[in-house]
């Protein structure tokens, strides 16, 4: 009559199975869908000049980090610091989607703060980020120079996460670091 | 019979439970209504089909996070412009994903999560049969004699 015990025992341990897995998985992760496919176009004054444009143009040609950031943004903030060191190591352009954010704060963060980026798109009302599929920021996305989307990392960006998950993406997609700028 | 000022204290404890609860429509800056009956309930429907990914147990329709407001105001603008509900749903998953929809599409992936209950309840019928079965041939213990 041993099978009597098995029956529960096997249940019990699938179940635990399940659920120890479930403690490791990061409920607050969604992958976006987006990855593989052509990042969505857009458009937006500049952060800095509201009569200049940044857009998809400006990114084409090369691999880029679009960073998703806003003052009211606390893991934006943790970030940071890295992002201005990353920016001075220039081995890659990051450009950065400012989200939902008051103009004259997020100035003043980034003459406070340093500027790591090439140029930041104002998005004041959330319309790109929802083509992008924002949901909380710091979001980063590595771009490839088709304007692929490579991959996305949603929390702060920090040394380890660069050195394990973009720099091996960026190496496989040009071949070395820095990028070389491909000639169109 | 309450006195005057009995009938005073139950009015003013009225308006305030009527104040209390009216405060839970102010969390939610609605969008303006549609004329159209039909547009108004189909906007409803998504609003309260759509999850919230920043509050991932709540529908847009009661979240108050930015993103939320965003997103309906989106949905809002795309049922103006006469987008249908397919279309929608399909702008929605392009972005954030199957897990923006409470009920989720059946496919390769979700087949377990649409599948489990009839699996389960199938499996629950099985052993149930089983111990009948396994029951039936037993001869009744002197207590249900008794009976």
């Amino acid at each position: 009559m041993m099978w009597r015990y098995l029956i529960p025992i096997s249940v019990f341990l699938v179940l635990s199975a399940f659920f120890v897995k479930g403690l490791s998985l990061n409920p607050r992760y969604v992958p976006s869908p987006l990855l593989g496919k052509p990042a969505p176009e857009f458009e937006l004054p500049r952060l800095k000049d509201p009569n200049l444009s940044l857009g998809s143009v400006d990114l084409e040609g090369q691999v880029t980090l679009l960073n998703v950031w806003a003052t009211w943004c606390v893991g934006c903030r943790q970030e940071h610091g890295f992002l201005v060191e990353l920016s001075q190591e220039n081995n890659v352009p990051i450009y950065g989607l400012n989200w939902k954010d008051d103009r004259n704060t997020a100035l003043d963060w980034l003459s406070t703060l340093g500027d790591p980026y090439i140029g930041s798109a104002f998005d004041e009302l959330g319309e790109v980020a929802i083509d992008w599929g924002v949901y909380g920021a710091p979001e980063t996305f590595l771009l490839a120079s088709d304007g692929t989307v490579l991959y996305k990392h949603i929390a702060p960006l920090t040394r380890d996460i660069w050195t394990s998950e973009f720099l091996p993406r960026i190496i496989s997609e040009c071949g070395s670091i820095p990028c070389p700028i491909a000639n169109n | 019979m309450p006195n005057s000022q009995q009938l005073i204290n139950i009015r003013s404890g009225l308006g305030l439970g009527i104040l209390i609860l009216a405060s839970a429509a102010w969390g939610i800056d609605p969008m303006p209504p549609f004329d159209d009956p039909s547009l108004e309930s189909s906007y409803q429907e998504l609003i309260n089909e759509v999850r919230c990914l920043v509050c991932q147990n709540q529908t847009i329709a009661d979240s108050n996070a930015p993103l939320a407001s965003d997103l309906r105001r989106e949905i809002h603008q795309m049922i103006g412009n006469g987008a249908s509900r397919p279309e929608i749903v399909e702008f929605l998953v392009a972005r954030y994903g199957d897990f923006v929809l409470y009920r989720p599409p059946f496919h390769s992936k979700t087949w377990l999560l649409w599948g489990a209950p009839i699996i389960l309840l199938t499996l629950g019928f099985l052993v149930f049969a089983r111990i009948l079965k396994s029951r039936m041939g037993q001869p009744l213990s002197e207590d249900e004699i008794a009976l």
